[in-house]
């Protein structure tokens, strides 16, 4: 059980990292998500695996499985989720904005035109 | 109330003050600048008494919920966090009344709101006890510098936040593996009761906590700007607003200030094999940082982007004096501390005043049309960059001095020495060069189209510029309590005590 889900956060995360090396914006949404999911299954599996027990203590019950792990991760997610949604719209923006979605923006002879012309022609 | 609701009442304040201003919105900015008013001078009047109260040297614990620590979240108060309140109240008003002049607040919606909510999520971090709630803290912050970051628009700006963005939630999911990895080992996420934790640690666990130590230093790294992860910095400072980048000269300090008290209460001296696991990593990237920060103030084509390199050269400074690690090199640092921020906010506030005045010319460092009041803007500039720079007689060279003198117990002292010395020269040659570029090398058959000086906005940069020579006069009180802030940071055994041994409230009385 432990290796199976220590196989399925490392490949989420080696997808995730590569995705977001990526030059255009849409695959680097999509890295950090897979990033994001598998940092909750990490933090999930930090209050060690247990199948079928109690977060809450009760009088016919002794073992217990961690419930801290399972707020942090809501926490997580509820921010993660957030997160995410303002970069779909900031990368919308930018893509509106500097007429393509490359993460650097116009291409690098564009934007040095654009300063010539925001200088005029002082020299 | 009592002093003991104090904590919380200074997250609070800035959390309302946002609330409030997302209501009055449909009554205009007038009142949403009278609020935002109100709250940010209130938050400076709560934030001078807090200093007073921290001063006395006791800590000053908060049970959220009234749950006992390691249980419930705990809010600490001591004298680090209070300098660090005080002085986020005061570039906070000064800046706030610096983007009402110039309007800046009308080039969007709902600046005061996410102005309010920045206070918020800074406070937070400053105050909180527990790491995962750092974390939070560190979300609030980030989201509501994102907006304002991106407040007003253009292209550059989007491509700037876009960085800023991106890297700082790769940095949030990095700071989840390393909470993780944390709790998995300690089984605890209160700060002081990892520290205590960590000291009865198998050595077997060591390596493990060891690399998630040096994960939560990357991260910290990114918000503070620390090589190699600085590269966001120049780009997202310097195409913002000037009243945002202003504030956000503090923001790199958070994660100084994060380090100093996560790394150095887990990782302190009891922390046995892992004890200063941190200090010399710290040292070494605080000096490639600052190298590479002086070649680019040198390399800098604008202002703006200049003062964004100076800013990234004080955060190496005070990475060099976290590196040291001693008594004497944290109060030197924390004056240091105080002084590039609120001057490194100045200059931005000055480089914005300057761009304005030379119209089409913008900060742009070539020569341009002659600009009105030339001499009274030149004359802040000169003593703007003397502070900034470090040279005598201003308070950026006591900093400096201070941090050299406890640079000689290291066993770096030769390479700090080389690098801060060296580092000065250059960057006092850049700044020779910009202000002469930009206000003796004139076209004088040229007209300026730029605009106006407004007084109002230029106050407000002069108060900034201001708190150098009176950090000068004032050199002995400050660095007294510097050295008291730093004397208690040392003493780890008396946070945790404060900590772990805060009784819940019993009601009654």
């Amino acid at each position: 059980m432990e290796w199976l889900v220590a196989i399925a956060i490392g490949v989420m995360t080696s997808c995730g990292v590569y995705l977001v090396l990526r030059a255009r914006t849409f695959p680097l949404v999509l890295g950090l998500t897979l990033i994001s999911y598998a940092v909750n299954v990490f933090l999930f599996v930090m209050g060690r695996l247990q199948i079928g027990e109690a977060a809450i203590i009760s009088a016919d019950t002794t073992k217990y499985t961690d419930p801290l792990p399972q707020a942090l991760v809501l926490t997580a997610i509820v921010i993660a989720f957030g997160m995410t949604a303002f970069l779909i719209v900031l990368a919308l923006k930018a893509r509106s904005e500097l007429g393509n979605d490359h993460v650097d923006g116009m291409s690098y002879v564009a934007e040095e035109q654009e300063k010539k012309t925001a200088v005029g022609d002082s020299k | 109330m009592t002093v003991s609701q104090l904590p919380v009442l200074l997250i609070l304040l800035p959390l309302l003050g946002g609330i409030s201003t997302l209501f009055a919105r449909p009554k205009g900015i007038g009142l949403q600048r009278v609020l935002s008013l109100t709250f940010t001078s209130a938050l400076l009047l709560l934030s001078v008494y807090t200093v007073s109260i921290a001063n006395s040297g006791d800590y000053s614990v908060y049970l959220l919920g009234n749950w006992t620590a390691p249980f419930g979240i705990v809010l600490v108060l001591d004298r680090l966090s209070s300098l660090m309140l005080l002085l986020t109240a005061i570039l906070a008003i000064v800046a706030l009344c610096y983007a009402i002049s110039q309007d800046t607040d009308k080039k969007g919606q709902h600046f005061h709101v996410l102005y309010q909510i920045q206070l918020f999520g800074l406070n937070g971090a400053f105050l909180t006890g527990d790491l995962f709630n750092l974390f939070v803290f560190f979300e609030v912050l980030l989201l509501a510098s994102y907006g304002l970051l991106l407040h007003g628009g253009g292209r550059l700006r989007t491509k700037g936040g876009l960085h800023y963005v991106v890297i700082n939630l790769v940095g949030s999911s990095l700071f989840l593996f390393a909470v993780g990895t944390l709790y998995g080992i300690l089984g605890t996420l209160n700060i002081a009761d990892m520290s205590t934790h960590i000291n009865q640690l198998d050595t077997a666990d060591q390596g493990i906590v060891a690399a998630a130590g040096l994960l939560l230093l990357v991260v910290f790294g990114i918000k503070a700007a620390i090589f190699p992860l600085y590269l966001w910095l120049p780009g997202a400072y310097a195409h913002t607003s000037a009243a945002v980048a202003a504030l956000f000269a503090i923001m790199t300090k958070v994660g100084l200030y994060a380090i100093i008290r996560v790394h150095g209460t887990l990782f302190s001296e009891q922390a046995g094999g892992l004890a200063g696991l941190y200090a010399d990593v710290v040292l070494v990237l605080g000096l490639v940082t600052l190298a590479m920060a002086v070649l680019g103030v040198f390399a800098s084509r604008a202002l703006k982007e200049q003062t964004a390199f100076l800013i990234l050269a004080s955060v190496a400074t005070i990475l060099i004096g976290v590196g040291i690690n001693t008594t004497a090199s944290l109060a030197a640092t924390l004056y240091y501390l105080i002084h590039s921020t609120l001057i490194g906010a100045g200059l931005f506030l000055l480089a914005d005043i300057i761009a304005r005045a030379r119209g089409s010319y913008s900060d742009r460092l070539r020569a341009g049309a002659p600009i009105k009041h030339a001499i009274f803007i030149g004359s802040v500039f000169f003593i703007t960059a003397i502070a900034i720079v470090g040279m005598p007689p201003l308070s950026g060279f006591i900093g400096k001095v201070m941090i050299l003198e406890a640079a000689l117990s290291s066993t770096f002292s030769a390479w700090i020495y080389a690098v801060i010395l060296l580092g000065s020269l250059l960057m006092i040659m850049a700044m020779a060069r910009s202000g002469s570029i930009l206000f003796y090398q004139v076209d004088t058959s040229l007209d300026g189209d730029g605009e106006k000086l407004n007084l109002r906005a230029m106050a407000m940069a002069l108060i900034l510029v201001l708190a150098s020579p009176v950090l000068v006069i004032a050199a002995g009180p400050v660095s007294e309590f510097t050295q008291s802030v730093a004397s208690q940071l040392s003493n780890h055994q008396a946070y945790i005590n404060a900590v772990m041994s805060q009784p819940a409230y019993q009601g009654g009385k």
